[in-house]
């Protein structure tokens, strides 16, 4: 990733506002998962917010490979998924030999889980950065999910293996049998793994692997095998996400050979990607829209994959730094308050892009409708309109309104390219970086 | 059990050459670009498909000919309006950017063909037993697609080596901007190169599909074994993607037909000790664990030869 790496002078002495707003953020965002579910009550937003806090911890910890280590791993899903199964025996294992640990502590066992098999299969595997790792990631995904296939008696084969989080000793009086108790437990191990990844960005350690990420022959000659620091960094992302495995096992009960799978592998890296990889926070914003994209879309239409390829080529070819990256660009423009003239042309812009959208999607709509019902009468409702699958006017509209759409926004889009560079030019003028 | 060998070895070559008319599109492209293009087994697929469609709007063989251009078209569409975009951002975007392709092309295909199988059958015309071995009939579209596999790799080899559009090519993958200088369209060549290789793949595609299954998952599946051909071959090295498809081919050919487990070997287990790690291991047939192996010889490669078997890039 070429973008904005954080250098080494960066760190200097912060202030005493500085600090007290940085660790301000974090007591807000204490606060913030403590009142949710007050706010939030129902059943149905319990459960979102506890899949969303898992996906927060499971990005950051693919973050600690891709973002500070460029590390591209399509196998992240074997430590979730490990972790997932080190939780379930141990549960078993607790309830029926009545051991005095108490549900809140089993997570670490997870992340014990990850960390164990990451620190025997890692070394091998972080041999060789870039492409080669990549393919070698992919490929020891499958050999551990085909071999989970195989090994029964420790993976349960394709029903997986369950449990009972209530069997376990209690603790302040807590049962978690309710959603509400086990969310309350996702949102300590949150905000725990979160504060601990991003303390490890700011050691030495977290520093060097930034540098191994950008040029690992510099990082050789000062004296710091590369080798090592993928490896550590690599042991440390299996352990975060072997705890965020070890949440899903608490949270459904279950562990089976599907978390470790390449579609959760992929999943993890389309979140971490789309939130954006070069700041501490993009993964958690990609973790929340993709869990909640997830969520939402799949009730709402059968291709719901489909959106998500899409919305990553278009964050991969547009905008390589994620949502992250996008926001980020527009602080120095807000310091120096030249984002004001950037705005209109932005609204200029959204019609057209709405137009434009809307064009793909009902195109996309109509095909998966016309197919899935062989071309009899079908009717979609699309953003309260109904239209029908096989009347021509539809396939018309879609035709029109993507290709229109499309003409008349790449002209809107060129207005915001100059508009954002008068912008850029201006709070470049008044020493703000841009 | 002469049977079994000679019958697991023909299957395997021809495995393995279906295997190589994938990887070499896809080393050719590697060493050329420096992109891995995730997508490769997306475009074997859309081959299969479309050779399925074409199939039964006008006949297998023009479909033979018109699937893998169609498929060529699409990978050319994809280098010059998405790769080269993205190329700026570097090798990972570009990894990225076919990784999403791979997953949008599946969930396109499953839209339009659905989820289960197509009924893309063998031609009336090679429908018949090519000859008869130890009392086993060899369907004579398997010899088909044998011939076809290796007709390309002469004609791909004879073309890369022997005539002047190879020679560009070739230099084009060392010194790209000498060729440039020399007046060639170093850009336009990329394009053409990576879409031949994504035709070849359709090729794969349109002869593989009546002999294998043809599903909107056949891609998920064979993708990763052909990221292992090529790793174990040592990226970029053609001979090393040959011999790697050769051997991974006969392997899992060899592991599908074996049923043999240690269970038979040495015995059962003594059943009192109940169901552990041991007995799965120990009762699980060397057919079961076929779909593993390829993996199991990755793991054994980067641990004994880190740059595969031919390899000499470091990256």
């Amino acid at each position: 990733m070429s973008v904005a790496a954080p250098s080494a002078s960066d760190i200097r002495p912060v202030a005493r506002s500085q600090s007290l707003k940085f660790y301000g953020i974090w007591v807000i965002v204490a606060i913030g998962l403590v009142v949710l579910p007050v706010i939030f009550s129902s059943g149905g937003s319990l459960t979102s917010f506890s899949l969303i806090g898992i996906a927060i911890i499971f990005a950051l910890s693919y973050n600690i490979l891709l973002g500070q280590t460029g590390l591209l791993s399509f196998g992240h899903a074997v430590y979730y998924g490990l972790g997932g199964f080190a939780v379930v025996h141990m549960m078993n294992a607790v309830a029926a030999h009545g051991w005095p640990l108490p549900l809140p502590f089993i997570p670490l066992v997870g992340g014990l889980g990850g960390f164990c098999f990451a620190a025997v299969i890692g070394w091998v595997m972080t041999k060789r950065a870039g492409t080669v790792f990549a393919m070698i990631s992919l490929g020891i995904g499958e050999l551990v999910a085909s071999s989970s296939l195989i090994l029964r008696s420790v993976f349960g084969g394709e029903s997986g293996i369950t449990t009972d989080r209530t069997a376990l000793p209690h603790m302040f009086g807590w049962s978690f049998g309710p959603q509400i108790q086990v969310y309350y437990l996702i949102a300590f191990w949150v905000m725990i793994a979160a504060i601990a990844m991003y303390a490890l960005t700011r050691t030495p350690f977290g520093r060097i692997c930034n540098a191994v990420r950008d040029n690992p022959e510099r990082v050789e000659f000062i004296g710091y095998d590369p080798h090592v620091v993928r490896y550590l960094s690599y042991c440390f992302a299996g352990l975060f996400a072997g705890i965020a495995g070890g949440l899903t096992a608490i949270n459904f009960e279950i562990a089976n050979s599907a978390y470790l799978g390449a579609v959760q592998s992929g999943l993890v890296l389309f979140a971490t990607f789309i939130g954006g990889t070069a700041y501490f926070f993009g993964p958690i914003l990609g973790a929340i829209l993709v869990t909640y994209l997830q969520l939402g879309l799949t009730s709402l239409t059968t291709v719901w994959q489909l959106y998500f390829g899409i919305i990553f080529i278009g964050i991969v070819m547009f905008a390589p730094g994620g949502i992250a990256g996008i926001l980020m660009m527009h602080r120095p423009l807000l310091r120096a308050g030249t984002l004001g003239t950037v705005i209109p042309s932005y609204l200029l812009a959204l019609l057209p892009t709405l137009v434009l959208v809307g064009g793909v999607i009902l195109g996309i709509e109509t095909i998966a409708h016309y197919t899935a019902s062989q071309g009899e009468g079908n009717v979609i409702n699309l953003f309260g309109i109904p239209f029908n699958a096989t009347t021509p006017s539809t396939w018309i509209i879609a035709i029109v309104t993507t290709i229109g759409g499309f003409l008349v926004a790449r002209m809107t889009w060129r207005r915001i390219v100059e508009a954002w560079d008068r912008a850029a030019r201006g709070a470049r003028d008044q020493g703000y970086l841009a | 059990m002469l049977e079994l060998i000679v019958i697991s070895t023909l299957n395997g070559i021809l495995f393995g050459m279906l295997l190589f008319l994938l990887s070499s599109g896809l080393t050719v492209i590697f060493s050329m670009m420096g992109v891995l293009n995730f997508a490769h087994a997306s475009f074997y697929m859309l081959g299969a498909f479309f050779g399925y469609q074409l199939t039964k709007w006008i006949g297998f063989w023009p479909a033979l000919v018109l699937a893998p251009l169609l498929v060529g078209a699409v990978g050319m569409a994809v280098e010059r309006y998405g790769l080269r975009n993205t190329h700026k951002h570097g090798h990972v975007a570009e990894l990225l950017l076919t990784f999403g392709l791979a997953f949008v092309i599946e969930e396109v295909v499953s839209m339009i063909w659905g989820k289960s199988p197509v009924d893309y059958r063998v031609p009336a015309i090679l429908d018949f037993p090519a000859f008869t071995l130890f009392s086993t009939n060899y369907p004579a579209f398997k010899i088909f697609m044998l011939a076809v596999s290796v007709l390309i790799f002469v004609v791909l080899l004879i073309v890369l080596k022997r005539t002047r559009v190879g020679l560009i090519v070739q230099a084009a993958l060392t010194h790209p901007n000498m060729v440039a200088h020399l007046g060639h369209n170093v850009g336009r060549v990329f394009m053409v190169v990576f879409g031949v290789g994504c035709a070849l793949a359709g090729v794969a595609g349109v002869i593989a599909g009546p002999a294998l299954v043809t599903q909107s998952d056949m891609a998920g599946l064979l993708g990763p074994i052909l990221f292992v051909v090529i790793v174990f071959g040592g990226l970029g090295s053609l001979p090393g993607a040959f011999i790697a498809s050769l051997v991974i081919g006969l392997v899992q050919t060899f592991g599908v037909a074996l049923n043999g487990s240690l269970a038979s070997a040495f015995g059962p287990l003594d059943p009192s000790l109940g169901p552990s790690v041991l007995s799965d291991i120990w009762n699980v047939t060397i057919a079961q664990i076929a779909p593993i192996l390829p993996y199991v010889l990755l793991v054994l490669i980067l641990i004994f030869r880190p740059m595969g078997l031919m390899g000499t890039r470091e990256s």
